[in-house]
């Protein structure tokens, strides 16, 4: 995404627990800390902390943003099917869709940028990590926010003593996505991949 | 230990930049009874309270929460709570015993879709009125409107000001969006932030009159403690605090509590401007509502309607004066806010016959979209 473009708006999506509000405050807190940039990051969720429905709305501009609310996003990540079901329509044509691969199974042909978050969260030892692998994923896929910017965000964000286990977790995320970058530019060079995911 | 004042940029939500800011001011007393969508502020208070030599009390519910800060204000100490609507009706009776013991204290209101239980998680401005009118008998308020986290912080601090120098309790009223929503906040240093504590008395101890006002028509207040005599009641008093159930007291209390307020409007009274010099059409709003207003002022301008927005930084005391004066000269007014109808009222009533006066409003649960302003403002004028 050209550095130029002066607003960006993403929305991150899935069940309450899963560190969506985490994971659109350390996008929010990389811009407007370490980027130089306004944010703003305004959330959505239901009375129950757990299992209902979350959505954390970041707007990022090089200029004061008055609105925070997000009607079609340029960014969409999602880490469940009723998420993305409920917002993938919104998303901006030439948007990103990014998901969590085993957990959202795309209803149309759009480009999606799918990693197994959750799994490899599973895979490090920590299922809590999923959010900070799709961050790092996010942050490569996008480039919405610097590399640095996003560490010293997840390291400031999260609680002491996990920082190492989170950047690890978010290195993860953020090198799948390089891949992911990697294997399309081949694609686009003529070589063949799986239908239209990334 | 984080010092009282924490110097930096932050990325933090309202209701902690609403703490931080409490702290800041050299609030010391948190009474708290936590409630969606303010619960952060008690949380970082009880938190941030014993870096600074401070006392944190949950407090069984919201009214005894409202009587713990005006007990601790009487101590001497700068004391505060925080609230959503169900709380904030509990604490009315006991708003109107600040208001007339003279109390300084802050009751911060982050309000939440209603009436009753509502909508916990979503936000509202429908307490507005609540705000000027809830407890009973005749009275003036200050309340303040934070449109975003570093308002929070910034206006907590001018909410004790004004209540150490007016000696009342003075709201903040804010609203889900605003408590929750994160954006950058940057702290100052501490030089930077200027303070105002009460004025205390000094001389004699005996013969003192706690509720005589000084030069400004406030009363210094002594602490509990310091050996005045001092007697404080919800009764209709005289200058010395005494219970005096007589016509011509009631008028002098009376005159005391409203004037103090009321002869002090410029003061007290707090607005932002955007393009209103050339308006035609003029958007009235505050808090969360007037992010929308903003974005709204500039759709219409980039269509070539003159439209200019007045933001109430104070909502109470209501700035008629401004409204007035404008009515004379603009085509007319839109308030936005979430609600069904409140300050457009008070908007109305100040325009009076000189201009129309729409209501651009929302039952709660959401902002205003700034389209909705933009096509009333079409189908108005």
């Amino acid at each position: 995404m050209s550095d130029k473009k002066e607003k960006q708006e993403i929305i991150v999506t899935g069940f309450g627990g899963q560190g969506i509000i985490l994971a659109g405050r350390i996008i929010g807190m990389a811009a407007a800390l370490r980027d130089d940039k306004e944010s703003t990051l305004v959330q959505s969720y239901g009375p129950e902390s757990r299992g209902g429905a979350c959505c954390a709305q970041v707007v990022i501009s090089n200029t004061i943003i008055q609105y925070p609310y997000i009607t079609t996003p340029d960014i969409l990540a999602c880490m469940s099917q009723s998420a993305y079901e409920k917002y993938y329509r919104s998303l901006k044509p030439g948007g990103f869709l990014l998901t969590d691969k085993d957990l959202v199974i795309p209803q149309d042909d759009r480009l999606c940028f799918a990693i197994p978050a959750t799994r490899m969260a599973e895979e490090l030892g920590r299922k809590m990590m999923a959010n900070i692998i799709m961050v790092g994923f996010t942050t490569a896929v996008t480039n919405l926010v610097t590399k640095e910017a996003a560490l010293f965000a997840v390291t400031s964000s999260v609680p002491k003593g996990t920082e190492k286990m989170n950047t690890k977790a978010f290195n993860l995320g953020f090198d799948y996505g390089l891949s992911k970058l990697k294997g399309l530019e081949k694609r686009a060079g003529g070589q063949t991949g799986a239908k239209n995911e990334a | 230990m984080k010092p009282a004042v924490d110097t930096g940029k932050h990325f933090i939500n309202g209701d902690i930049a609403c703490a931080e800011g409490a702290i800041a001011a050299g609030c010391l007393f948190f009474g708290g009874y936590p409630i969606t969508p303010a619960t952060e502020v008690a949380e970082h208070m009880s938190e941030r309270l014993p870096h600074v030599g401070g006392t944190y009390i949950q407090m069984e519910d919201e009214i005894a929460a409202m009587t713990s800060i005006l007990g601790g204000a009487w101590t001497g100490k700068k004391t505060m709570t925080a609230t959503s609507g169900p709380g904030f009706s509990l604490m009315m009776e006991t708003v109107g015993l600040a208001i007339v013991t003279e109390t300084p204290c802050v009751v911060v209101n982050v309000q939440r879709g209603g009436p009753s239980t509502g909508l916990p998680t979503q936000g509202a401005q429908a307490d507005m009125m609540q705000a000027k009118w809830g407890s009973h008998g005749d009275y003036e308020i200050i309340a303040l409107a934070p449109s975003s986290p570093q308002e929070m912080f910034d206006l907590t601090i001018t909410a004790f000001n004004l209540s150490e120098k007016y000696r009342t309790p003075v709201f903040i009223m804010s609203d889900e969006i605003v408590g929750h929503m994160s954006e950058k906040v940057v702290i100052p240093k501490k030089e930077a932030i200027k303070t105002i504590s009460r004025i205390q008395p000094r001389g004699k101890k005996n013969n003192f009159h706690p509720f005589k006002p000084g030069p400004n028509g406030v009363a210094p207040m002594p602490s509990i403690g310091q050996g005045y005599k001092v007697h404080v009641t919800g009764l209709t008093h005289d200058e010395k605090g005494y219970p005096v159930m007589s016509v011509d007291t009631q008028a002098e209390m009376m005159e005391r509590l409203l004037g103090k307020i009321r002869n002090n409007l410029d003061d007290i009274i707090m607005t932002d401007q955007y393009l209103l010099d050339d308006a035609d059409i003029v958007i009235v709003s505050y808090g969360v509502s007037s992010r929308t207003s903003y974005t709204a002022v500039d759709m219409a301008r980039e269509q070539g309607i003159k439209a200019g927005l007045l933001r109430l930084i104070t909502v109470w005391p209501f700035p008629d004066r401004l409204i007035k004066e404008l009515a004379l000269r603009v085509k007319g007014f839109i308030t936005v806010e979430i609600n069904m109808g409140q300050i457009s009222r008070e908007v109305e009533r100040c325009a009076g016959y000189k201009a129309p006066s729409y209501l651009a409003g929302h039952p709660g649960g959401a902002v205003v979209p700034p389209e909705q302003v933009i096509s009333i403002m079409k189908e108005a004028f």
